[in-house]
């Protein structure tokens, strides 16, 4: 029950894209047709799903002071973490190739490019400083994951739709796209505070 | 033999016109935020006031020009396979040194911005650089690009924190502009600029930085239409 809070609560409450706004360089970029922003939103899952875990690990195992070392490493945070996530976006990276070249063609630069998504280092230093502890990680993980793909599904979906509105030509595309993203911001303003272990 | 000297002299030109123009396109054609669409999450984070903003400029651009020489020196010594790793290292540690000199000599914009320092490493305007153009050219032309593409980022950066801060609290690097400030609410004689003004809350939140960079974006591509999405 208390996984199931911390889920909703990273999914809805704290949702990174669009309470942070963290990741959204791919989130803008990606967003124009749903099929690349749904693929997107699966690699997001599954690498903030594992690096989370493995981060976790990482940072009560290693870095810690009651850890291997016994003293304080976590100066050396940033590096392993990205480390850690590097090497987890370049395996999702063969994977996509291997299975779906059309995919892997149309997700570009931002395949590469999911390692320096905000939204997945964040998590991880959210995930610190919220102090979980492993299965409350991979919840979180999971959680934040989930609400970045529904974030990114929703943009997408009403930037296929606003395409055949009469835009005045130098906010089409790029422009239109953070207009939106600020009012579904807003939106999401209304559901921050919200405890959902209190429902 | 007089042209072959010319031909010298010419490539000898550390600045010429190539090189100009990797510095001044990413401030206006192929600016990082406005066109490529990198670097957008701390853009909208730390752009609450004009200080934390020239900060995090300042610390981008030394990031920016030092991976991209690094990157470009080292270029052809990194497989393929693991060179997001390397540049992300190579990124990291700089970073980490901007951290670290920041608590010594800039304690109170450190605490400020806290997380988004470590979310340099992540700053897609770097490793986007490090990928399309370090990877494969020489150390002065990467140098440049990092410059320009740092300054161009910057740019925007002061721009948006301008309106933010300006309309948010009615401050500008904390030095109060317009709005009514406290003793004007003990003695009403004393006159303000436009000491109407109620501070607009909205504008320090997030969602203000999406329409102010939206504005921006409108008015650099009505001025540049060239840049105009057509599909």
């Amino acid at each position: 029950m208390e996984l199931l809070n911390i889920f909703i609560k990273s999914a809805f409450i704290e949702n990174l894209a669009l309470a942070y706004f963290l990741g959204m360089c791919s989130y803008l970029a990606v967003s124009k047709t749903v099929k690349t922003a749904f693929g997107l939103g699966l690699a997001v899952i599954f690498v903030l799903g594992i690096t989370m875990p493995i981060n976790w690990m990482i940072n009560s195992w290693l870095l810690s002071e009651t850890g291997v070392f016994g003293t304080d490493l976590t100066f050396l945070r940033f590096i392993l973490f990205i480390a850690v996530i590097a090497s987890m976006v370049q395996l999702v990276e063969m994977i996509v190739e291997k299975y779906s070249p059309s995919l892997y063609n149309s997700l570009g630069i931002f395949l590469p490019l999911i390692t320096v998504n905000c939204a997945i280092l964040g998590g991880s230093l959210f995930m610190v400083s919220n102090e979980y502890n492993f299965s409350e990680s991979v919840a979180f993980g999971l959680g934040g994951g989930f609400g970045w793909f529904l974030a990114i599904i929703a943009i997408a979906a009403i930037r296929e739709k606003i395409k055949y509105s009469a835009v005045p030509a130098p906010m089409r595309g790029l422009g239109m796209a953070f207009l939106l993203t600020g009012l579904m911001g807003m939106a999401f303003m209304g559901l921050m505070g919200i405890d959902p272990s209190a429902l | 033999m007089a042209e072959v000297l010319v031909e010298e002299k010419k490539s000898a030109i550390a600045f010429g016109k190539k090189e100009r123009k990797l510095v001044t396109d990413p401030l206006n054609d192929n600016n990082p935020i406005t066109v490529q669409v990198l670097g957008i999450c701390s853009a909208l984070a730390v752009t609450t006031g004009m200080k934390n903003a020239a900060v995090m400029a300042v610390a981008v651009v030394f990031v920016c020009v030092l991976a991209n020489l690094i990157t470009s020196v080292m270029r052809n010594a990194i497989p393929k396979q693991v060179r997001m790793i390397v540049q992300l290292v190579i990124i990291a540690t700089l970073v980490t040194i901007v951290e670290l000199t920041l608590k010594a000599i800039a304690f109170e914009s450190y605490k400020q911005l806290s997380v988004f320092i470590g979310l340099i490493i992540t700053n897609c305007i770097i490793m986007g650089r490090l990928e399309a153009f370090a990877m494969g050219n020489k150390p002065w032309e990467s140098t440049l690009d990092g410059l320009g593409n740092g300054i161009g980022y910057g740019i925007i950066l002061l721009i948006v924190a301008f309106f933010r801060e300006l309309m948010g609290k009615g401050t500008l690097f904390d030095y109060k502009i317009i709005g009514a400030t406290e003793e004007f609410l003990i003695n009403t004689e004393t006159s303000f600029l436009f000491g109407w003004y109620e501070n607009n809350n909205l504008m320090v939140l997030f969602p203000s930085a999406m329409f102010v960079i939206a504005i921006v974006i409108w008015v650099h591509r009505a001025w540049n239409p060239s840049l105009v999405d057509v599909s």
